[in-house]
């Protein structure tokens, strides 16, 4: 985990270990621009066509440009849902859910790649298992269990399960654990460190970089769903961003300059959490794939 | 039968190990197992969400399944999807990946772009596709009236619709590119030096050298892509809800509707097992394949 992509990305020779003559560096070079840009034509439109005025939003052949920007579009979404509400919400939901996945994912991760007792490796092969269980085979019957007790529109359904050590980030914190060299942790034993001591004076400290990660990726998780909101919320007033957008939709299917201005702002902070932890998230994606 | 630990540290050490377990054991057997038993039950009912006790009705539900028009019409609608994405997908991805791995300037600002796609996902970027496929305003359109090419009626027209899904689903392609373009990094140069040596060529070293080389990882991005477009939902809920005339009705959205609009909870049960075994029947078929056409390279040296 220490050596970052980025690293491994501009020291590896090119494969066969020759340097690429000057045309086929061109062309490499057109390639991959023409398919970046291509790449970047939805979000690039989505933004012009928010700051668009309306008349141009609509008009036939496509302005690319907008003659002024302006920011009506977005005051009218506030003005017609309660979109900062919705943020709020968001916020509030990717907060709660990142620390339950920390915590959760931590504990038992240290216990599979730390702790001996019987059985172990057992639980970890069922862990590992669970992870191809799809969400559709439990909804019906999590669904009937988190009604029967009431929690229908709470965030109670939709967060309670991160609390509990959730597989993929659980496999997560396994594999850094077990890149900690264990003889730190066996010189803290010898000075009468306890499992628990270990846990949070030694291993949780070195974490920092997992931890990140999990927590980054929470954030993606939380911040996107729609199946958990749109299973468990009812009123309004609760709805997370993907949420509000999915039934603001449903009213002005046809406004695509609010739409576009909606979106936005629900991309966003996703473009910003991305731009400033890329690395730590693609080594995530590293570990928990080729690692794995 | 299972040791039991000996001495008293060992016992200390395997009492930790069960408390910091807990919150996972908790967990699986509340939000897994026990679902998972339960909608295996409730897969034989007729369950309808109410207060009263499941009404047992043997393999009705399993028998009805065959007669229903939607649920081969779901079944149709993935499978369609899968086939359509998942090689172009892959082989895009690894054709970035590739391309990528040479030595070229500003590579790592180049990944970025290829990999935001596969990250800024969920209902906002549905929303936007819905944009971007609209017949007169969106802009795939106008791109290709560049080209002559008449408008089309992408969301409305249920032969286009999943030509629509499937370049959607491309532009999501750096997800997989980002593990190939680990893969490619993780192969020794040495293997290329020797290769050449021998007098192997270019495209002799790419099938030869590389291929082999990358086929675990290969391997691995397929059995979770395949996972994954088994259970696609959000942008086929937000963008079409299943239509025109069912022609992206795929199968999550087919258990979403039976379960929370015709609110037939064992039907959709036997629905979601019946998902959950294609899924574990197909990853075993590909685990099968896999001693055909993935190398291991530590395997393979002993064998030697």
């Amino acid at each position: 985990m220490t050596v970052g992509t980025e690293q491994i990305v501009q020291t590896s020779a090119d494969d066969e270990g020759r340097k690429l003559g000057t045309a086929e560096t061109i062309v490499t070079y057109i390639v991959i621009l023409a398919g970046a840009i291509g790449l970047m034509f939805p979000f690039a439109w989505m933004l012009s066509t928010s700051l668009k005025p309306l008349d141009e939003v609509y008009s036939y052949p496509i302005i690319w440009i907008p003659s002024q920007i302006v920011f009506e579009n977005y005051i009218e979404v506030f003005k017609k849902v309660p979109f900062a509400r919705y943020l709020w919400n968001s916020f509030v939901l990717s907060v709660l859910g990142i620390i339950g996945n920390m915590a959760g994912s931590s504990l038992a991760a240290f216990s599979f790649a730390r702790l001996r007792y019987p059985g172990r490796s057992f639980f970890f092969i069922m862990m590992l298992s669970t992870m191809m269980v799809p969400v559709w085979v439990t909804m019906v019957p999590t669904f009937v269990m988190f009604s029967r007790l009431g929690w229908l529109d709470t965030y109670l359904p939709i967060l309670l399960p991160a609390y509990f050590a959730v597989p993929f980030f659980t496999f997560l914190m396994r594999q850094f654990f077990l890149s900690v060299p264990v003889e730190i942790e066996d010189s803290a034993r010898i000075d009468g460190c306890s499992s628990f001591g270990v846990f949070f004076r030694i291993l949780m400290p070195l974490s920092v970089p997992a931890l990140a990660t999990v927590a980054i990726f929470s954030f993606f998780f939380y911040w996107n769903d729609l199946l958990g909101p749109l299973i468990y919320l009812r009123s309004q007033l609760k709805f997370p961003v993907a949420m509000g957008i999915a039934s603001f939709q449903t009213e002005q299917y046809a406004n695509f300059a609010l739409m576009m201005a909606a979106a936005t702002m629900a991309v966003a902070p996703m473009l910003v959490v991305f731009f400033f932890t890329q690395r730590l998230f693609i080594q995530g994606v590293v570990i928990t794939g080729v690692k794995g | 039968m299972i040791a039991l630990p000996k001495t008293p540290r060992a016992r200390r050490e395997a009492l930790e190990g069960y408390i910091f377990l807990l919150p996972w054991l908790l967990g699986f057997l509340l939000f897994t197992a026990g679902p998972l038993l339960a909608s295996f039950y409730l897969g034989f009912t007729s369950y309808r969400g109410d207060r009263s006790w499941p009404d047992w009705i043997g393999f009705a539900n399993f028998t009805k399944l065959f007669q229903d028009e939607l649920f081969w019409q779901s079944l149709k609608v993935t499978v369609v999807y899968a086939v359509g994405f998942l090689p172009p997908g892959m082989a895009l991805g690894f054709g970035i990946a590739l391309l990528m791995n040479q030595r070229v300037k500003g590579v790592s600002i180049f990944r970025t772009i290829y990999y935001l796609p596969s990250v800024i996902t969920g209902v906002a970027v549905a929303v936007l596709w819905g944009f971007v496929f609209h017949k007169e305003f969106g802009i795939l359109n106008s791109v290709l009236e560049w080209f002559g090419v008449a408008p089309i009626s992408w969301l409305f027209n249920s032969r286009w619709v999943m030509v629509a899904f499937i370049i959607m689903g491309l532009w999501g392609v750096g997800d997989g590119m980002i593990i190939y373009l680990a893969g490619l990094q993780g192969i020794p140069t040495e293997l290329y030096e020797a290769a050449s040596i021998d007098g192997a060529r270019r495209m002799r070293r790419f099938w030869n050298v590389t291929i082999p080389m990358m086929s675990p990882t290969l391997f691995f991005v397929l059995v979770t892509a395949l996972i994954k477009t088994f259970q696609i939902f959000t942008t086929a809920y937000i963008m079409t809800r299943g239509g025109p005339n069912y022609a992206t009705y795929f199968f999550s959205v087919n258990i979403y509707n039976t379960t929370f609009v015709s609110l037939r909870f064992g039907y959709a049960s036997a629905l979601a097992w019946l998902l959950f075994v294609l899924i574990f029947l197909l990853t075993l078929l590909l685990f099968r394949s896999a001693k055909f056409w993935v190398f291991y390279a530590g395997e393979k040296e002993e064998a030697a």
